[in-house]
């Protein structure tokens, strides 16, 4: 399977963020996320973690969630390609 | 664009004013809409009237209530139980002489029996318990709580519980669990549309297009 998950993760943020069309492109691993980004409060992030579900096709644990993996852009993709690794 | 109101029943059998937006010249054909829940309802209100409007324009009347203890309406919303919001959807059609009603999201899972339905983009009814509770334990863990979604389960279904600004009774939250979408509805995806749902947005968004693409969509399913 090529690893298009950089890809889809950007894509989801668009649509969260309501941003242009490649917009996203310009997320580099340091972009800051949840914490950073004003409009991303808890009821966003917990939509774009069920976004993340289904368009990738993973299941996540609440317990799984901590700062670290929502704080970044870099730390959400790590995060989602392990979690693609496992299933 | 009109505000009027209806009466809603109570279940000790008398009625109650609710509010609904409507767009009503008598025509024929007689739209009964279903507004999404809760966060939803806020992100998708803009487009639901966008889409009203369209449909006027198209020559289709239509109505907008809000489900009881939402919007402006009056009630208490931790003692509503989902029959409630089906049998006030149900009166509301009836009252308003639909011949038709439309689902967003959510309210795909009330849109009343007994008339045709459509239903855009519609969202399961765990699946909108489950991110409620996410973002709760989400906000509960940046406040520096520890919460997890078996204690608020827990906690839901014996005194009620307060998710993303909606306090739910326990009735509430032990019956929408595993309330069903009706089977015979015909569905709007949101490939129709084009583009990604407004419900994903973290902020109100709007959109000409899909405006544009659900009310053809409508008026098609109306013809």
């Amino acid at each position: 399977m090529s690893d298009d998950t950089d890809l889809l993760l950007r894509r989801i943020l668009t649509d969260v963020l309501g941003l242009k069309q490649n917009q996203a492109s310009d997320f580099t691993e340091e972009t800051g996320l949840f914490g950073h980004l004003p409009e991303l409060d808890s009821m966003a992030v917990a939509g774009l973690l069920t976004e993340l579900e289904d368009r990738l096709d993973i299941v996540i644990d609440d317990d799984e969630i901590d700062g670290e993996m929502l704080e970044t852009y870099g730390g959400l993709l790590a995060f989602a390609k392990a979690k693609r690794e496992q299933a | 664009m009109t505000p009027l109101t209806w009466p809603c029943p109570l279940r000790d059998g008398t009625t109650t004013d609710e509010y609904a937006l409507s767009f009503d010249h008598a025509r024929a054909r007689r739209l009964l809409i279903v507004p999404a829940l809760f966060d939803e309802a806020n992100r998708l209100r803009r487009l639901t009237v966008e889409v009203m409007r369209r449909l006027d324009g198209a020559g289709i009347d239509s109505v907008l209530p809000d489900l009881p203890g939402t919007n402006e309406s009056l009630q208490p919303l931790e003692i509503q139980e989902p029959q409630d919001w089906s049998n006030a959807m149900a009166a509301a059609a009836s009252h308003f002489g639909a011949t038709h009603v439309l689902g967003i999201r959510g309210g795909c899972l009330f849109t009343p029996a007994g008339f045709a339905a459509l239903h855009y983009a519609p969202a399961k009814a765990p699946g909108i318990l489950r991110q409620m509770l996410r973002a709760r334990t989400l906000a509960a863990r940046e406040a520096g709580r520890e919460e997890t979604r078996e204690g608020l389960m827990h906690l839901a279904l014996t005194q009620g519980i307060e998710l993303v600004g909606h306090r739910l009774g326990p009735e509430f939250v032990r019956r929408f669990e595993t309330f069903a979408l009706r089977t015979d509805a015909v569905e709007i995806t949101q490939e129709t549309l084009g583009g990604s749902g407004l419900w994903l947005r973290a902020e109100p968004g709007e959109s000409a297009s899909q405006a544009d693409a659900l009310a053809a969509a409508i008026a098609r399913a109306l013809a």
